[in-house]
């Protein structure tokens, strides 16, 4: 359906007027979305950016180079704390300490990029898992974190703290500005990541790695970059996402997290930058606002506090979110292996083909 | 001191062994790691707790109750999710399994709550039991070790010589030619998915005797137990058990020493052998063929 004439075609950013014209109105709509939205909601608002990014950045890793991360809430992790103790400690403004986390982020990308040239499949998926329970331990014992207890976030402040060219950041409309525009350099980064070199060599290595090898794509060095990348948009994604609660303990990255993270992308859309984010949405809505309260949802809600009082406990009816996430997931895999981004390429089709 | 800690890290090991041979059934026959093992153990586990303390009904009641809810609950899993996905890629089975896993812990929280119970068994880690003089155990390390060795037997014997342990095998080697043979693939993988949920449920029990009843309780032991699959190369059973056992010791001996990140060596240990030998200790590395 999308023909590409030439080259230049293929990269350019907007594929046509429309295209752009749209693009420019959902900015304005975001810009201008604290004017009109509750604060609660500017808040959830803040968790669905930082998942954005961090989907996004998954999604080069999962659905562009085909590898498999259980452990990417170790990477949030390590975002969210680097930044925190870097500001606190070292006194650096925020912006340098969240690329340095990130960067130490993307270091340990490469680090376990490096055992997954060998491994496949099951085996880099319990490598993975290793690693990200492993950060989890690593952080909930040193001192230097917190501990247990968790930490809370420093001020976030753009300039130099405590000095005249201190420029603090409070609450959550003037966070939501700061994700939205880190989220919207970042999306646009990695669309035109996948349209050079690099990107097309992450393709060819997910496709059949063989013959991307043959071909004379170095599977060391992209291999390991892709965890790398997508270890720094998770980096990245943690940095922001400690601001944005202000308060976490390392049991909050735990295995549930990175599952979550991986079903964003794969419920989104593997291979696309658009479902990864259609995806983040989707779950992120459902895990902090539809899914919290279920007995107040209308109709559903109280046929499943009937069902409660007969055969469950009521008491436990919050677990009923995670019985919807398992169910969402499954009926993805067997119904839509494309994921929300399949949905939408088929109505895209189907009226651009209308009426047959 | 020194025998006590073998013998414990030997016994734990023997019980991760024993789950791992769970995941490892199903792998061997049909590619897919089955996340999902740790909570069809825990629902199975509670189900026992269930029958028992709320009917008040005795344990050799309860534990066929049990194992029959299990291998029927590996075959609905099996029934229901795996087999309405078309070609589903490695990702979408593990998804599939994760899914599952999702539902079975949100089912049992939704049913039991998240507080923790005592979960009445047989055996127990507290009590002791004079083997020979000089010599003794807890009956749950005796109990560990002889169903280890039972299941293994009976696992051999199984795969060697039953008419269905060679239709598994065949199914594992060729499903396409297996299915020419006449053997009904379909049929198999139910199967295998509910032998697989009965060792994992008696295995689950063992866990849940030693520590506490909860939704969360499998989590751990799972990853254990499917790294220790993964060490001993998650196609050779003999393989996942040694695997077990050798976790099992490395674990508590320095557990012994670090206490604080007894929770961790494991897989640091999976991580750097794994890495050197990228399918386990003890299977044959796959070639792939282009």
């Amino acid at each position: 359906m999308d023909m590409k004439r030439d080259y230049y075609e293929d990269i350019e950013l907007f594929k046509s007027g429309t295209v752009l014209v749209w693009t420019i109105v959902l900015l304005l709509f975001l810009f201008t979305l604290p004017l009109y939205l509750p604060s609660y909601n500017i808040y959830l608002m803040n968790i669905i950016l930082v998942n954005v990014i961090l989907a996004v950045g998954l999604n080069i890793l999962v659905g562009y180079t085909g590898q498999i991360s259980l452990g990417h809430a170790g990477f949030f992790a390590v975002g969210a704390y680097g930044t925190s103790i870097i500001m606190m400690h070292l006194h650096v403004p925020f912006l340098p300490a969240i690329i340095i986390a990130a960067l130490i982020a993307a270091f340990l990308g490469f680090i376990i990029g490096l055992p997954a040239l060998r491994l496949e499949g099951p085996y880099l998926a319990i490598a993975t898992l290793g690693f990200g329970l492993t950060i989890m331990h690593i952080i909930g014992r040193w001192e230097v974190f917190g501990g247990r207890m968790g930490i809370t976030a420093p001020p976030l402040d753009l300039g130099i703290p405590n000095s005249s060219w201190s420029f603090v950041i409070k609450g959550d409309v003037q966070i939501y500005y700061l994700i939205l525009i880190i989220a919207i350099l970042l999306v646009i980064g990695a669309r035109n990541l996948m349209k050079t070199r690099v990107g097309r060599a992450f393709m060819s290595i997910r496709d059949d790695d063989i013959a991307a090898e043959v071909m004379g794509v170095n599977l060391t060095i992209f291999k390991t970059m892709s965890f790398a990348v997508s270890a720094f948009y998770a980096g990245i994604a943690g940095g922001l996402y400690g601001f944005v609660v202000t308060f976490f303990d390392p049991f909050s990255f735990n295995l549930i997290l990175s599952i979550i993270f991986l079903v964003m992308v794969v419920v989104g859309g593997l291979g696309s930058v658009l479902g990864a984010i259609m995806g983040a949405i989707l779950i992120t809505y459902l895990q902090y606002d539809l899914l919290k309260n279920v007995e107040n949802l209308p109709y559903i809600g109280g046929v499943l506090v009937a069902i409660s009082k007969q055969w469950f406990t009521v008491i436990g009816l919050a677990n009923f979110a995670g019985i919807a996430l398992g169910i969402i997931m499954i009926a993805i895999v067997i119904f839509e292996p494309l994921g929300m981004f399949g949905i939408w390429i088929r109505i895209k089709k189907y009226w651009k083909t209308w009426p047959f | 001191m020194f025998e006590m800690l073998l013998i414990e890290g030997l016994a734990i090991g023997a019980c991760y062994g024993l789950f791992g041979v769970a995941v490892a059934i199903i792998y061997k026959t049909s590619d897919v790691v089955n996340f999902a093992q740790g909570e069809m153990g825990m629902l199975a586990t509670f189900v026992a707790y269930h029958i028992m303390t709320a009917y008040g009904w005795p344990f050799y009641i309860a534990l066929p109750a049990t194992l029959l809810f299990a291998i029927l609950l590996g075959m609905a899993i099996e029934i229901c999710i795996l087999r309405p996905a078309k070609e589903p890629t490695v990702l979408g089975l593990l998804i599939l399994t994760l899914g599952a896993e999702m539902l079975l812990m949100g089912l049992a929280g939704w049913k039991w709550g998240a507080e923790q119970k005592d979960f009445p068994f047989l055996l127990s880690v507290s009590d002791t039991v004079q083997i020979f003089p000089g010599f003794a155990l807890n009956s749950w390390t005796i109990g560990v070790f002889v169903l280890t060795a039972v299941i293994m037997v009976l696992l051999f014997l199984f795969f060697r010589y039953s008419k269905l342990g060679i239709a598994m095998r065949a199914t594992q080697q060729n499903e396409n030619a297996a299915k020419i043979m006449g053997i009904k693939v379909e049929r198999v993988f139910s199967i295998t998915w509910g032998m697989s949920s009965l060792i994992g449920a008696l295995a689950a029990m063992f866990f849940a005797a030693r520590s506490v009843l909860d939704p969360n309780f499998m989590m751990e032991p799972f990853m254990r137990a499917f790294a220790a699959a993964v060490l001993g190369g998650l196609t050779s059973i003999p393989g996942v058990v040694i695997g077990g056992l050798i976790l099992g010791i490395i674990e508590n001996f320095f557990g012994y020493a670090w206490p604080e990140w007894k929770p961790i060596v494991a897989f640091v240990v999976i991580i750097l052998i794994i890495t050197v030998r990228p399918s386990g200790l003890f299977s044959k590395h796959y070639v792939k063929k282009v």
